[in-house]
């Protein structure tokens, strides 16, 4: 009796020591290595930067990127194996689902912005969106300038809406804007013709573009509208976990793998059908890649 | 946790705190740029504009719908009216709301070219009308056949014609039967409209959506678009006791329930 007692103690002990050893580290950290698991948010239509090949499998540049970032990790905690969860998380519930724990690591297409800084951390930049305008390819529009009154589509839940809303006062323009509730449903309303214009992310668009039943029919069109940078999102609270994706970040870009990266998703076949996105390499991402930063999108003044 | 009710006071441009929160809706602020709450009213109004055309739809078609169920079987006309009310019923009850939302904003206008021309809150409110019509069907056909056949059967010795039966006879009773499942189903069709926002009316859900995106404050957000919600399917159920209240006739099939229309 008294021996299992002193055993009792002796294991509470134990593990005060080891929880206390372990609270000045990441808890985030901490919950990878006891469960060998990690919850990864991804996309499901954001082609090429996150999205599902099918079968709940998921792939794209910022999945391998956090791919290769879980594994930096996974060798700094002398783990074997890490199992990947995959969570897909839509434009409304990424930044709630990163804040309550249930996403670990979000590797969609989110803008690193000032507001959403205040709920989530974002990971150093390694993608700089250019918010760009997709039309059919037959409709003469060639800049903003000419969708004064026209049926302009975007995403609910998206950065762009508040832009156009900006744009139309900013220019004394109106648009009449339409809501899809993703991204293939505001280029679906493009395509059956509800919108004129698809304003987004060029890399989606140029993805919604290249999957297409006829890609020709539709183009990337006008002025960069804005320059927002598009950043992993890690829980907040945890600098540790934050620091060390960093790390892993620096790691990659020092290696220099990104640019191979970047062909390989943005300038090759990619699967699921072996559409070709066909994004040249920006100034800006190259720029973001040489001064890795985390500044949000509100540092990023507009170049004209 | 604090709520920050300041949020409806930002302008939607820029997230400053606008001079006055209605800003623009009744042009009360010097600068025009329109805040949170202005833009959650505009949003209220259209849930209001697509529940209201809705059930408007949905009353007139569930009442013509139910009525030509329960038709007595005095030829093929009849019966193949009888087929349709059953086929109508049958077919917009089965399927999911938001499936039928799509098929009238997405499929059916693919065939139907002038329906292209419709705005997409008509499209919706057809939608959601033609669901709700096939519910609110189904309650006027139980409520017609909840009347004793001694009232059809009366009626028929009188020599009126199946019209008169229906319009002076049956329905008057009928409906007024059916009054409190009538006012449920209203309700949810003020809550059902929320799925306009996947066709990109931009109604309240639509609004919870970008607006706590854009605010970063969801909490605050979603409650005020519960408290609407609720604020409306109960203005509706008031709207309905008052009906039910009106139309009750003393001692009649429902006269006796005095602890009704709550």
């Amino acid at each position: 009796m008294k021996m299992k007692k002193l055993s009792q103690v002796l294991a509470l002990t134990a593990l005060v020591t080891i929880s206390g050893a372990t609270v000045a580290a990441s808890a985030t950290m901490d919950k990878i290595k006891s469960s060998g698991a990690v919850t990864m948010g991804v996309r499901e239509s954001s082609i090429p930067m996150s999205y599902t090949t099918g079968d709940s499998r998921f792939d794209g540049y910022q999945v391998e990127v956090c791919r290769m970032i879980l594994s930096d990790i996974k060798d700094k905690l002398g783990m074997s194996t890490l199992r990947i969860n995959y969570q897909p998380v839509t434009s409304q519930n990424r930044v709630p689902l990163v804040q309550n724990g249930t996403v670990d690591i979000e590797c969609g297409t989110t803008t690193n912005n000032a507001n959403r800084a205040k709920d989530v951390g974002f990971a150093n930049t390694l993608y700089v969106e250019e918010v760009r305008i997709a039309v059919k390819a037959n409709s003469g529009i060639n800049s903003i300038s000419q969708l004064a009154g026209k049926k302009v589509a975007t995403t609910t839940g998206t950065t762009s809406v508040q832009l156009l809303r900006k744009h139309e006062k900013a220019n004394g323009v109106n648009f009449d804007e339409v809501y899809g509730k993703d991204h293939a449903d505001s280029f679906l309303l493009l395509e059956s013709g509800r919108a004129d214009a698809f304003v987004m992310d060029g890399s989606i668009l140029a993805g919604n573009i290249a999957n297409a039943k006829n890609p020709k029919d539709f183009k990337i069109v006008g002025e960069v509208l804005s320059t927002e940078p598009i950043s992993i999102m890690v829980p907040k609270n945890d600098p540790e976990f934050k620091a060390a994706v960093n790390a892993a970040i620096a790691k990659i870009v020092a290696n220099g793998k990104m640019p191979a990266l970047w062909d390989k998703w943005f300038l090759k076949p990619i699967p699921p059908k072996n559409i070709v996105v066909g994004l040249e390499l920006s100034p800006a991402t190259k720029n973001a890649w040489a001064n890795l930063n985390d500044k949000p999108a509100e540092d990023y003044v507009q170049k004209k | 946790m604090a709520l920050d009710l300041g949020v409806f006071c930002k302008s939607t441009l820029d997230g400053e705190v606008v001079d006055h929160c209605f800003s623009s809706l009744f042009g009360l602020g010097q600068n025009a740029d329109p805040s949170y709450l202005d833009w959650l009213m505009t949003a209220w109004g259209w849930t209001l504009a697509v529940a209201g055309l809705g059930l408007g739809i949905a009353l007139i078609l569930g009442a013509i719908m139910g009525t030509l169920r329960t038709l007595p079987d005095t030829g093929i006309a009849s019966r193949l009216l009888v087929r349709f009310a059953t086929a109508w019923v049958e077919l917009f009850r089965n399927i999911p709301v938001l499936v039928q939302v799509f098929l009238w904003y997405h499929v059916i206008p693919a065939f139907i070219v002038p329906l292209k021309l419709l705005p997409s809150y008509w499209l919706v409110s057809i939608a959601l009308g033609f669901y709700t019509s096939a519910r609110i069907a189904e309650q006027v056909r139980a409520g017609i056949q909840s009347l004793p056949s001694g009232q059809r059967a009366a009626a028929t010795v009188l020599g009126l014609t199946t019209t008169q039966i229906y319009r002076y006879i049956i329905l008057p009773m009928a409906l007024r039967i059916v009054i409190p499942p009538l006012t449920s189903e209203s309700m949810n069709a003020v809550k059902n409209s929320s799925v306009a926002f996947a066709v990109s009316v931009p109604e309240l859900t639509l609004f919870a959506m970008q607006a706590q995106e854009e605010t970063s404050r969801g909490v605050e957000i979603y409650l005020a678009v519960t408290a609407l919600y609720a604020l409306s399917a109960f203005g509706v159920n008031r709207v309905m006791a008052v009906i039910e209240k009106r139309s009750r006739i003393p001692g009649f099939i429902t006269a006796s329930s005095d602890v009704a229309a709550h």
